[in-house]
């Protein structure tokens, strides 16, 4: 189901909310931990043409994984989230601007500053 | 009771109640083929390319309902198998697929004929499967089942290495086999609040997809529109949802609708569309489509709704249950000057088939058969002007009477689909309406069609081209003809002779009438060449980005 603001931030995420003029928010998607879910949900994005500007996916537990994705928050991200919720594996959507500054973190460890 | 992998699948098989599946044996499914023998209640049908087997499943999905079973082993049966695949998901028609997978151990080494099934299959299907150990079939092959007949319905594919089907699992407790979810219901207040557009409306028309078909709510299609007293275009893949000689009923609309149609719809104020998707086919340039309407679009998809056009009531459910949830809110109306309106624009815009009288022409063809046949039959094509001929003008009497490619546009469906729904339904005589370029794609599907004795009719509409091409051509690059014409001219009612296959050609027939009609009677495969112009464009004609009102040709003063 899509719930806009069930589910708690990981432990360790800024509260500081991210500014919503940045142009990208985050898909938070809770699906099957088993191999292929990767595939069908990147594949999803990239065959519809909708970029992807990060990923990342843990396990957490119950043979489910957490799936964060960084997309730009444009007109089409309802149609992405309803063509998700239609793959099998995927259980839950959210979106969670929020969640955006564990990306900038990331940016730090990747070695990118984001400006280009 | 200890089985093998390939025995708990066919096992499972049988407890879906399945007794026909198509396909074709090789390495990596042979375990599956010696389970398959072994069978009493499965028959299999041997085609001769893997795209005929996952035609052959559409063609008994379609003219059923019920989810077809087609079976091909790694490597290249994979990749044949992948176009009616495609075909399945554009079309949403409910198919599973069993394919080999080279054992276990040796998946990712780049073993013989192996190629990425799962991968390959994520885009096409509307779920696959990666069985990884025999245990896992018994959740698997059920959950397959529910899911391609589960809302909107689709292809599912099951990839099954070597080595499970070979591995022994405990199938003491079988699974219930997998069913089709209770349909979805409507939200009441969203269902409310749609009866009150539609109460309210003056010029309502409502629009069957081929989602009306699988619900099968053209009765209560038909229903609504009589209460509410507004006329039914349907799509391409919504064609004999409602019969076409009721008098409410207006013809397919879009890219080659009738021009009454497509002025019509483009008029109304309250547009519903039930099981349909805005497809560009159907809709013309989107942004002029009924720009001015209310939109009610019901659909058991959720992602169809607002996709293409944003709805001022977007209705979630199954059709039928939706459509059964308006009715008794939908206000009993006479909509005199709308229905007026229509009238006039159906008699000053009718669909013009010139030589429909007359079977040695492509119309003729056409019309001569539906007038020859009583209804029960079913009405199969290919892809190209002879479909387009036939979706214009058939004389559709029920649903599931109409089996064609829309989506994918897959030439080479027609024959093994003609096939799959002449096995499924033996009652019923089977057209297939194809063309050179069409017939020439899947022909070896003949020696299926001599093997198996099915009561097929091939109505070959011969013009040595792949005449629709030819057209755009003609209309879209100022007549510069180029890779459209064939020069070899094969003899193909020779051909089908050569499978064992009774042949007719209406050119050397004194009365082509006659023939077509000995044609039709006999039972079992036949194949009729006519050979027709290649200079007969199909019209009306939405140009490519133009809107559904700017259409060319068909006009009435210009018949011959
Ligand atoms: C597999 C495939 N390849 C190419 C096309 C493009 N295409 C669409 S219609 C057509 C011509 C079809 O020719 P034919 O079957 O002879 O029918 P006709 O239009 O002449 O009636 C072609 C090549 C297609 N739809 N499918």
């Amino acid at each position: 189901m899509f719930a806009p603001d069930s589910r708690p931030a990981p432990a360790d995420a800024p509260n500081t909310a991210v500014p919503q003029d940045t142009g990208f928010t985050v898909l938070d998607l809770i699906v099957s931990n088993h191999p292929g879910v990767m595939s069908h949900v990147c594949g999803l994005f990239s065959r519809r043409a909708f970029n992807v500007e990060a990923i990342l996916c843990m396990p957490v537990g119950d043979g489910l994984s957490r799936i964060l994705l960084l997309v730009p928050s444009e007109e089409r991200l309802t149609q992405m989230i309803a063509q998700a919720m239609k793959l099998r594996d995927v259980h839950e959507v959210r979106t969670d601007a929020s969640l955006a500054g564990i990306f900038d973190r990331l940016r730090k460890v990747v070695g990118w500053n984001g400006v280009s | 009771m200890h089985l093998t992998g390939a025995q708990l699948t066919v096992r499972l098989l049988e407890r879906q109640g399945i007794s026909l599946v198509a396909g074709i044996p090789g390495g990596a499914n042979l375990p599956l083929y010696d389970a398959l023998s072994q069978s009493r209640a499965i028959r299999h049908v041997l085609t001769r390319h893997e795209q005929g087997a996952g035609f052959l499943a559409q063609g008994m999905a379609r003219a059923t309902g019920k989810t077809g079973v087609c079976i091909a082993t790694s490597g290249p049966g994979v990749t044949n198998l992948l176009t009616a695949v495609a075909d399945a998901k554009l079309d949403s028609v409910p198919m599973v697929c069993l394919t080999g997978q080279v054992a276990s151990p040796l998946i990712g080494t780049d073993a013989f004929q192996e190629v990425d099934t799962y991968g390959m299959s994520i885009p096409i299907t509307k779920h696959n499967f990666l069985a990884r150990s025999a245990e896992e079939l018994l959740f698997i092959i059920p959950e397959a089942f529910r899911i391609a007949a589960s809302g909107r319905p689709g292809p599912v594919l099951v990839d099954i290495p070597r080595d499970v089907q070979l591995q022994m699992v405990d199938a003491t407790v079988l699974p219930e086999p997998g069913r089709a979810d209770t349909p979805l219901l409507p939200d009441p207040a969203e269902v409310a609040r749609a009866a009150r557009m539609i109460n309210e409306a003056e010029r309502p028309l409502l629009c069957l997809g081929g989602g009306v078909i699988h619900a099968g709510a053209g009765g209560a299609a038909l229903q609504l529109a009589r209460r509410a007293d507004m006329p039914v275009a349907a799509t391409f893949m919504g064609l004999g949802a409602v019969p076409t000689d009721d008098p409410r009923y207006l013809g397919m609309l879009g890219m080659h609708g009738a021009r009454a149609t497509n002025y019509v719809v483009a008029e109304c104020d309250c547009l519903i569309v039930a099981g349909a998707r805005f497809d560009d086919r159907a809709t013309g340039r989107a942004d002029s489509f009924c720009r001015d309407a209310r939109v009610i679009h019901v659909d058991v998809d959720q992602a169809e709704l607002n996709k293409i056009r944003c709805a001022d009531a977007p209705l979630r459910g199954d059709v039928l249950a939706t459509l059964s949830a308006l009715l008794p809110l939908v206000e009993e109306r006479d909509h005199a000057a709308w229905i007026g309106r229509v009238e006039e624009l159906k008699s000053e815009h009718p669909l013009v088939a010139p030589g429909a009288q007359d079977p040695r022409t492509p119309y003729g063809l056409v019309a001569c058969t539906g007038d020859l046949l009583d209804g029960s039959e079913i009405v199969v094509t290919d892809v190209g002007q002879h479909q387009m001929r036939t979706a214009q003008i058939y004389p559709f009497r029920r649903p599931r009477q109409w089996i064609s490619s829309g989506g994918l546009g897959t030439m080479g469906f027609g024959l093994p689909a003609a096939i799959g729904a002449a096995l499924a339904e033996p009652g019923r005589k089977v057209v297939c309406f194809s063309g050179d370029g069409s017939l020439l794609m899947n022909l070896q599907e003949l020696a299926t069609a001599a093997e198996t004795g099915a009561n097929v009719t091939i109505i070959l509409a011969n013009n040595q081209s792949l005449g629709l091409v030819r057209q755009l051509q003609d209309m879209l690059f100022e007549g510069r003809r180029y890779a459209t014409s064939f020069t070899c001219a094969p003899d193909f009612a020779a051909i089908a002779r050569g499978f064992g296959i009774k042949a007719f050609d209406l050119s050397l027939s004194h009365d082509p009438l006659q023939t077509l009609r000995t044609a039709l009677d006999y039972p079992g495969p036949v194949l009729v060449n006519a050979p027709v112009s290649a200079d007969a464009p199909v019209y009306p004609m939405v140009p490519p980005g133009a809107a559904n009102t700017e259409m060319i040709g068909g006009e009435r003063h210009v018949r011959a």
